[in-house]
């Protein structure tokens, strides 16, 4: 394989300006609404006492998801020795950070106190999932850092592997307590399974891949830089293959349901749209099933649009659309339907809306605050691969994969 | 003496007796233990007590709310007629038996749980348990996160949606943190009884019943002796302060 060139991009073009200034109104818009939502008090948004919840944890909990998925690439070349990602690596330890930093800003902004974002830092309750996640999350931030630095340091560049090692055990830890924060509540019972945990790790491979595509093919065709079939190809496979995987563990986990008599009526709300679940029953088939799933397996292996990389595209922003749909399957409807507590009785009364079927809208300031928490990352991805050689001068086919055969 | 005559003594007779058995019976639970089981108050919690209630569904009238409007000018929580988003520290629940029909009201609060969902959850320790068992939100170190609420399943908790203005002193409050029940521990702690078991006594319905559990001796250990108590979700093991007759 020929020496490859890490370098930065030049950065002055009016598209690329544009970008950053557009960027940067979504996060103005994003603190504009945590200084809303804090001032008046949580009561504008469209959370409430039943779903506690909302479309920020959507955002927050898919981008921190994302965040481990986006460190495949690297973990691929340090950890299996997969030397055609080895030049993405650098990149990718750069998304993944990105990511984070944007789930983690929406999930701090919507706190009810952020200003005791301090007390978080400093009261660790170490039962907690929270408290290990706090642990998780900074601790993935020190992790890949060091490991990007050591990939990008001529002389620190013979420990990158135990670095990328390391950063890959501890990825794993991150997305497992992720979805041990749903997994492990036995309240609820959407929840209160431990597959939780492992189905978050592959949801992961497979967001966070999609997201790194998009940002390899939109940086390599905004600078015009040459990008090979080798590569492209290598990861629309890889792709397929985890949103495969992701489907698997769906599967897996509703036939764990449908096994057990107790959960039959949160399968019934959420795969038939039973007791009022209509609208979540419809964003779990059509948004996470067909359009997130199924239709970009049948873009990524139909054989007429294998080098395609706008099917690609389409593809990876399915993926990432079907992401959210999921996410919004798991935090919102597992709120949405009733928790029970009377087994055997039905309520004829409450002023708490117990027994009762939550139907949630998001509100202008919530989804403000996640688009923020997106536009963060990638802002500090477009600012990273200007200021550090992030990016590969070139991928093209001889110099990815001297061995790449066109087919 | 005419019929008319004893009729009129043998209510009175009645009426009488009646009175002071409902004097007998709900005294211990009320006052009684006031005067036995007060602490000084420089003196801390232990575990050799634990604070519980005792509820009986058959003598929950439906549509009382005695307990509730208590809790609510005890603890300074009112309505911003946003019942989605208003705080409820104890709410009333009717239920019916989907198979016998049989209806139940019931008060819902915080089960005071041995094994306490939200304080396993809490990120920073704000939800703590007492040694004598009473949960509490610690308010100055809520960080408003709401993982406790997801965790709870009673749905005890409450966020504070909005500026709270008419806190009282011994409740401290404050929008953007978590609150619930806190059993009335600023009475608990001078020997009081919590502002719902107090009103409901007030009502004539005598529902609930508050004492120590860990006492044998109390009113309440005597009639969960007697009568038993049921745990709400008791499959969930949390072991739970807050029991109840005829669920």
């Amino acid at each position: 394989m020929k020496k490859i060139h890490l370098e930065q991009i030049e950065g002055k073009s009016s598209g690329y300006l544009g970008l950053i200034a557009l960027l940067g109104m979504f996060i103005l818009g994003a603190v504009g609404s945590m200084l809303y939502m804090e001032h008046e008090g949580h009561w504008v948004s469209g959370m409430d006492n039943q779903i506690v919840w909302g479309l920020p944890h959507v955002f927050a909990v898919f981008l921190i998801v994302a965040a481990s998925g986006a460190l495949n690439v690297a973990s691929i070349s340090s950890v299996f020795q997969k030397k055609i990602y080895k030049p993405l690596a650098p990149l990718s330890t750069l998304v993944a950070i990105a990511l984070l930093t944007g789930g983690l800003m929406v999930l701090v902004l919507d706190l009810g106190r952020p200003d005791r974002l301090i007390v978080a830092m400093t009261y660790y309750n170490f039962k907690s999932i929270f408290a290990w996640n706090m642990i998780l999350y900074n601790g993935f931030f020190v992790i890949v850092g060091v490991y990007a630095w050591f990939m990008l340091d001529r002389t620190m560049k013979k420990y990158s592997r135990y670095a990328g090692i390391a950063a890959f055990g501890w990825r794993l830890a991150l997305t497992t307590g992720t979805g041990s924060i749903f997994g492990f509540i036995v309240a609820r019972s959407g929840y209160d399974m431990a597959m939780m945990a492992p189905m978050f790790v592959i949801m992961s491979f497979s967001f966070g891949l999609a997201v790194f595509i998009l940002v390899l093919l939109a940086s390599y065709k905004g600078t015009g830089r040459p990008l090979g079939d080798a590569v492209v190809n290598r990861l629309r496979s890889l792709l397929g293959t985890f949103v495969f995987a992701t489907l698997y563990f769906q599967i897996v986990y509703h036939l764990s349901n449908l096994y057990a008599t107790e959960h039959h009526g949160y399968e019934a709300f959420i795969l038939l749209g039973e007791n009022g679940g209509s609208t979540y029953s419809n964003i779990y088939w059509i948004g996470q099933i067909i359009l997130g799933t199924l239709l970009p397996i049948a873009m990524i292996y139909a054989p007429q649009l294998k080098n395609c990389r706008m099917t690609l595209s389409i593809a990876s922003v399915f993926v990432i659309l079907g992401g959210m749909a999921s996410m919004y399957t798991v935090i919102i409807a597992g709120q949405a339907y009733p928790m029970e507590m009377f087994p055997g009785m039905e309520v004829v009364s409450s002023t708490f809306f117990d027994g009762a079927t939550t139907q949630y809208s998001a509100s202008l300031p919530e989804l403000l605050l996640g688009l923020g928490g997106v536009a963060m990352s990638l802002i500090m991805i477009a600012l990273g691969i200007k200021v550090l050689g992030f990016l590969p001068a070139t991928l093209e086919d001889s110099v990815a994969d001297p061995h790449h055969k066109v087919d | 003496m005419s019929c008319k005559d004893v009729n009129v003594s043998r209510r009175s007779f009645v009426g009488q007796t009646a009175t002071a058995a409902a004097a007998l019976t709900v005294a211990p639970g009320v006052f009684l233990h006031t005067v036995a089981e007060a602490k000084p108050a420089d003196q801390a919690v232990t575990s050799d007590v634990r604070w519980g209630m005792l509820i009986d569904t058959a003598k929950c009238a439906s549509g009382c709310t005695a307990c509730v409007s208590a809790c609510n000018t005890e603890n300074g929580i009112a309505s911003h007629n946003r019942p989605r988003t208003d705080q409820q520290w104890i709410r009333k629940v009717t239920l019916r038996d989907k198979q016998t029909r049989h209806e139940i009201s019931l008060p819902m609060m915080c089960q005071h749980c041995e094994s306490p969902p939200c304080v396993d959850v809490c990120p920073t320790g704000a939800s703590f348990k007492r040694d004598d068992g009473i949960v509490l939100v610690d308010r100055h170190i809520c960080i408003g996160c709401r993982y406790c609420m997801m965790a709870c399943p009673y749905k005890a908790r409450s966020f504070a949606h909005e500026t709270v203005d008419n806190t009282v002193d011994y409740v401290p409050r404050g929008k953007g943190t978590v609150e619930s029940c806190t059993m009335c521990v600023h009475r608990v702690d001078e020997g009081g009884t919590p502002a719902c078991v107090e009103a409901c006594s007030e009502a004539e319905h005598g529902a609930m019943i508050f004492g120590d559990i860990k006492n044998p001796n109390s009113e309440i250990s005597k009639q969960l002796v007697e009568h038993g108590g049921k745990q709400i979700r008791a499959d969930l093991g949390l072991n739970t302060g807050v029991r109840y007759r005829g669920i």
